[in-house]
This record gives structure tokens, sequence and C-alpha cells, in this order.
């Protein structure tokens, strides 16, 4: 029952997940970030099994970093989602990850952009897209409003909407998300959208 | 399709000739089951969906006083109780301390292992490893042999320079950080118990209660656990046993027998 979805707006690019880690019927924890931040102007939001989901992106932030400790530069967007790609496609005969991937990050030149990776090792370069149960309510919404250029104002309105439509149409809908952006200041939290909040220590 | 109750059949021969008005009053009773191939097969999938293979109960959770872990202690082999006094909270080090539940092999052998490399952290480094060093080891382990057949749902629990932490890890490589967590068959009875008790700034007696009675209304519901409801607390200074209850005894003690006095006495018949 993972949702994430992303978009592309105007200088900016945010991605939007669910934030429970379920097993079965069970909830373990209603407040797990999905969307990690691999390094000061890229997001990956990722959804898929759990050990698969950690291992993996850690994996390409691990060599991202490399790249940049080694070459003094960090990787392009592009180029990451090509090495991300990559990773999958190799894995893929052998011993498959079994996680989609949002890709999104700002680059000096070329501005905001947002990969859609998926797990049999896809790639497209999109405007808007969408993984899990929540991307047939969000996807169709996003179409339906999205517009290119978008403000962050207006972006944000078009996110709630699709959470508040996952949220009432998904039968065991998730009650939290969590929204990152990244721009030319580069990669962070935006906010989260709760609906339950877990009791006692705060969020890990 | 009707039962078969010929063996109710003795009380109709009884009374010999029948006219048709009484044939039917004293024919054999018999009533129309439903007419499908497996008329329980909808339940026991439903069953079968949720239930986890993991046939125990063990919780962990954090408050302001360190952590408490508690557990069950039964072995179920299918619907065989194999043993009523099993450890299933395992030591790590003096400060350390990790649940067990799925496979009994497969969760003692894999802390003995973090054991180890543990120590072998500490002497290479001349520092305790930390709570979530040790999750990450069993999680990077446990992920290489992923889809060969590990059963492990494991929390570890201990307490660093952080403070209290309390990691959840699987045998799918999942490895989640956070203040409550329950792990079994009889985790979502527990998880009911202890979520609507739960108080960060509990006093420890109180804490050790709570996860108790967790343990206990988890077992009384579910046939794989039972036993004795064992309780730790973990603080800076390390772990320390608690306590150790049987279940049976805390259902006497939570629930004691009420004298009902009977509906109906049989009277003597005074002699005649």
């Amino acid at each position: 029952m993972e949702c994430v979805f992303g978009l592309v707006g105007d200088g900016f690019a945010l991605i939007a997940a669910d934030t429970s880690a379920v097993h079965s019927i069970l909830v373990h924890k209603s407040n797990e970030d999905k969307v990690m931040i691999l390094d000061s102007h890229k997001l990956l939001g990722a959804s898929g099994e759990g050990g698969d989901r950690v291992q993996f992106t850690e994996y390409i932030q691990k060599n991202v970093h490399l790249y940049q400790f080694r070459n003094g530069i960090p990787l392009t967007t592009a180029a990451t989602a090509n090495f991300t790609r990559g990773e999958l496609a190799i894995a893929l005969r052998k011993n498959p990850y079994f996680v989609s991937i949002l890709l999104a990050g700002y680059d000096k030149d070329i501005g905001p952009s947002l990969y859609y990776i998926d797990y049999i090792a896809t790639l497209h370069k999109i405007e808007k897209g969408a993984f899990g149960y929540g991307s047939y309510f969000s996807l169709s919404m996003m179409d339906r409003h999205y517009r290119s250029g978008m403000s962050l104002e207006e972006a944000i309105d078009l996110v709630d909407k699709c959470i508040m439509e996952i949220r009432s149409r998904l039968v065991v809908a998730p009650p939290n998300f969590v929204i990152k952006i990244v721009d030319k200041d580069g990669a962070r939290e935006y906010g989260w959208r709760e609906s339950i909040k877990d009791a006692g220590v705060a969020a890990a | 399709m009707k039962l078969d109750t010929t063996g109710l059949e003795s009380f109709a021969s009884f009374h010999g000739e029948m006219d048709d008005l009484h044939g039917e009053f004293w024919a054999p009773p018999s009533f129309d089951l439903p007419v499908c191939a497996d008329f329980d097969g909808f339940q026991k999938n439903a069953i079968q969906m949720v239930k986890p293979a993991k046939g125990t109960t063990t919780l962990a959770f954090v408050f302001k006083e360190g952590i408490i872990v508690a557990a069950e202690s039964r072995t179920s082999m299918g619907g065989y109780v194999a043993s009523q006094n099993v450890k299933k909270i395992v030591e790590i080090n003096p400060y350390m301390i990790a649940t067990v539940a799925g496979g009994a092999a497969d969760c003692i052998f894999w802390h003995r292992n973090l054991g180890m490399k543990c120590r072998l952290y500490e002497l290479e480094n001349k520092r305790r490893i930390s709570v979530a060093g040790a999750s990450k080891l069993l999680t990077n382990m446990l992920y290489s042999y992923r889809g060969m057949g590990l059963s492990i749902g494991t929390m570890v629990a201990g307490c660093d320079e952080m403070g209290p932490s309390l990691y959840y890890v699987d045998s799918e490589g999942g490895r989640l950080k956070g203040s409550r967590f329950s792990v079994g068959s009889g985790s979502p009875y527990a998880y009911a118990v202890l979520d609507n008790g739960y108080r960060y700034d509990m006093p420890t007696g109180e804490a050790a209660e709570l996860a108790r009675r967790a343990i206990y209304h988890a077992t009384f519901r579910d046939g794989a656990s039972g036993g004795v409801a064992v309780v730790y607390h973990v603080g800076p200074d390390g772990w320390k046993k608690i306590s150790g209850d049987d279940v049976r005894e805390l259902h006497d003690k939570y629930y004691p027998a009420v004298q009902v006095p009977p509906e109906q006495e049989m009277m003597q018949v005074p002699p005649v």
C-alpha cells in the first residue's frame, strides 16, 4: 500500500511519499522516511520491499558520494539516474532488487528534473510520476491539474489534493506523508501531512 | 445434503407401527448443510493471510528510564507445544539484548554470531559498538541470505551514547528504528494493550507491568504463545531481568476465579 509520487515545478522538483512501515496487517511504524536525500541537490523516493529499499538506496547514496570524493564534483541528476538504472539492470537477471524509484534533482545549468526508474530497470525522464497503489489515484489527479512551471504553492496544493484522494479512496490508506523538495538552495524536507501521531519519543 | 443420523434411528424404532402423521414427527432429526465445495475455506484463508509465520509474542518499548523488553516462552511445532520454557530474550553483551521470533535455531545462531562481531568491534576500536551499528551488522548479514529461507524477526535493544535505542530487524532485510515494537503471531494482541497503556514518562515498575500484561493478553488469545512472561529492563548501566511469571498464574491474578452460586441446587428429599 505504498504511495510515492513527484512532480517538477518552476525551479524546483518535489517528491511525496507515505511513511508507513507495514507487515501483513500490522503497521510497525507510521513515521518511516522513504525519501532519501542523496546529496546536496538530489532526492530519491523509493518504494518496494523493506530490505531492498534501504539497502539499494544506501548503496546508490554511497556510490554517489564516492564519485564526488574521487572527482571533486558531484554527479549530475541524469548521470545518477543512468547509474541507478544500470545497477538495477545488472542485478535484474541474477538477484533483482524489488524497488521502484523516483529521482528528483536540481542541476545549475539544466534546472529541476525528475526520473522514473522501475524495478525492471526502466528509465524515463518525466514531469510527473507515481508508484504504488496510490498511483492509481495520484496519476490521474496530476494529469488533470498539472501544468508546466507551477509555483510552489500550486504544486503543494496539487500534492495535498492527491494525498486527500488517496486517503479517501485507497482501502488501506497510509495515514501520514512526507514531502521533500529540491531547488537551487538544495534538497530538504518541506513538511509532513500527518493524521496519526506516534506517541512518545520523537520520530526516528 | 443431509447429515447421516442413522445412529439416532433406534429412537424411532421403539414406536412400531406409525401412520403418516406420526411418521414425520418420529423421523430421525436432520438438517441441510450449505451447498458449496469448501465451507470452512473462507475463514481459514482469511486467517492464513493475516497470521504471520512466527509463532511467538515478543515486545519492546522505549520509555524515560530506558527500554523494557518482554517475551513469552512457548515453542510450538504446528499444533504441538514442544516447550513452555524457551529463552526468547538473548543477551548479546552486558548492555544489549535481543529478542527471538521465527526459527529458534536461526535466531540463536545469528545472535551469537552478532555477539562475536560486536566483541571484535570492541577489540578493534577500543569502544563499545552502538546499537545502530550492531543492528546494521545483523541486517547486512541477514540481507545476504535473503530468499534462502531464514526466518528471523528480532528486536535489538540497548543503551549507548545516543541514549536508549530500539531496532526491529527481520530476515527479509528490513530494519526499522522505533520506540515501540511487537513481533510474532501474538503481536497484534500485544500491540493493542501496549499502545493503549503506553506513556513515555512511566516509572519502571509500571512499564514492566504494562509489558507483562500485554504478553499475558497475547498468550490468552494466541495459541502459539504461552508459558512464562519474561520481562527485562535495559538501562544506561546494562540489562537486568525483572521478572518471569507463568501466564496461568497471571491469569488467576488478573481474573481471579469468582464463586458463582449455582442456579439450582439439588435438594435432599427429606426421608418420608
